[in-house]
């Protein structure tokens, strides 16, 4: 947590915002790209010994590729519909540096269990901020909380309501930034300026 | 005409593929620091978009799509399950080409341009825009003009973002709020902005 990859090195966020506007969506994403990431880790840290240099960029993609195709199909057969709101980020997950990141700087050195570990954890990382955000945005924007909703009926006949900009893109982008801003603030980084 | 125009507004303005569908988020961040090098990377990404979106069209019409083998009487195989992984591959292998055509015919260009551009493969509104043409279903021209729309939107929010960060130089911001934190909410007002610009078409 302390190393997380989305609030302290800010990769891999370009698929994670736009799914994030409930958090069943999110739940979904975290669980494919948690798969995704420990199991491309295992692959190219078997295959590390034998990858030549200069061609490791196009072989780690397509085997991340390969994989991240697996869970399209996999979504697709189990649950369709879900498949359909995740549209073509589940497809983006390829080009999420995380991936790309930890099987360049980690997995490439270290043997299949340390990068299984790495894998399932950076993955967590990943989810807990995806979900947190989704939290927020599902709790202000829909009233709920994972399809449940929690804000009762007297509150909306009181003049409350529904916070519309949340579920459009700017919430989440604010969203991010103060949960960045607090986990900084906590863990005490900073960057320059 | 007034079709590909209103594409290209509505990839610009309205469905920014940066603000709005939050791609190619990673080197947003980390490149916005300075207006020249923004600049630089707004340009190799119209550049490339432009290229990539028409080929991997192309691809897909004639060779993934379902019915789309019955040319060479294979119409029953329908491969748009190997999508993703046909994508990347063209757009590694466009920037890669791009890289050499720049680095043989325009040494300049390729000086302030090269070094984004191998950026660009794992920039997901590369990939982004591939599927986006294909959910959508449209035709080579129309790819073409939405490709050059999405790079034109790219370059316009990267480039405002560096332009703002520049100005809160000056400014005290709270420590941790530095940098990316900061940078998360300034683009997020600059989204709210271009929410403005939802509904239009001409």
């Amino acid at each position: 947590m302390g190393e997380n990859p989305i609030s302290i090195h800010v990769l891999g966020i370009c698929s994670a915002l736009a799914i994030t506007t409930k958090i069943d969506t999110a739940v979904v994403m975290t669980i494919a790209v948690v798969a995704v990431l420990s199991i491309s880790n295992v692959v190219i840290s078997f295959l590390r010994n034998n990858i030549p240099n200069k061609v490791r960029i196009i072989i780690q993609m397509s085997v991340i590729a390969s994989l991240v195709i697996i869970a399209d199909q996999v979504l697709k057969a189990y649950m369709y519909d879900m498949s359909k709101l995740l549209g073509v980020f589940l497809g983006l997950i390829i080009t999420n540096c995380i991936v790309l990141g930890r099987a360049e700087a980690y997995a490439m050195q270290n043997s299949p269990s340390k990068a299984l570990l790495d894998g399932m954890g950076n993955g967590l990382g990943y989810g807990s901020i995806l979900i947190a955000v989704a939290f927020f945005r599902e709790l202000f924007g829909f009233g709920s909380i994972y399809g449940a909703q929690v804000i009762a009926n007297q509150i909306y006949l009181g003049g409350y309501e529904n916070n519309g900009l949340m579920i459009l893109s700017p919430g989440a982008f604010f969203i991010l930034g103060l949960i960045v801003w607090a986990h900084r603030a906590y863990t005490g980084t900073s960057d320059k300026h | 005409m007034q079709h590909y125009i209103n594409i290209i507004i509505n990839s610009v303005f309205i469905e920014n593929i940066l603000l709005i569908y939050f791609l190619g988020m990673c080197s947003f961040l980390s490149i916005s620091k300075k207006v020249e090098t923004s600049i630089g990377l707004g340009l190799a990404v119209i550049f490339v978009l432009s290229i990539t979106a028409p080929a991997n069209w192309a691809i897909n019409e004639y060779l993934l799509a379902e019915g789309a083998l019955s040319w060479a009487g294979l119409g029953h195989i329908n491969l748009d399950f190997l999508q993703f992984i046909v994508f990347i591959s063209v757009i590694a292998a466009m920037v890669q080409l791009v890289e050499m055509l720049m680095d043989r015919f325009s040494p300049a260009l390729y000086v302030n341009l090269g070094i984004f551009l191998p950026l660009i493969t794992v920039n997901c509104s590369i990939l982004g825009t591939s599927l986006f043409l294909v959910e959508r279903d449209y035709n080579l021209a129309e790819s073409t003009v939405f490709g050059f729309g999405s790079g034109l939107g790219f370059f316009l929010a990267i480039v405002s973002l560096a332009t703002v960060r520049k100005r809160m130089r000056y400014s005290d911001v709270p420590s941790s709020l530095r940098g990316v934190g900061m940078a998360m909410l300034l683009t997020g007002l600059i989204s709210m902005a271009f929410l403005g610009f939802s509904g239009i078409s001409l």
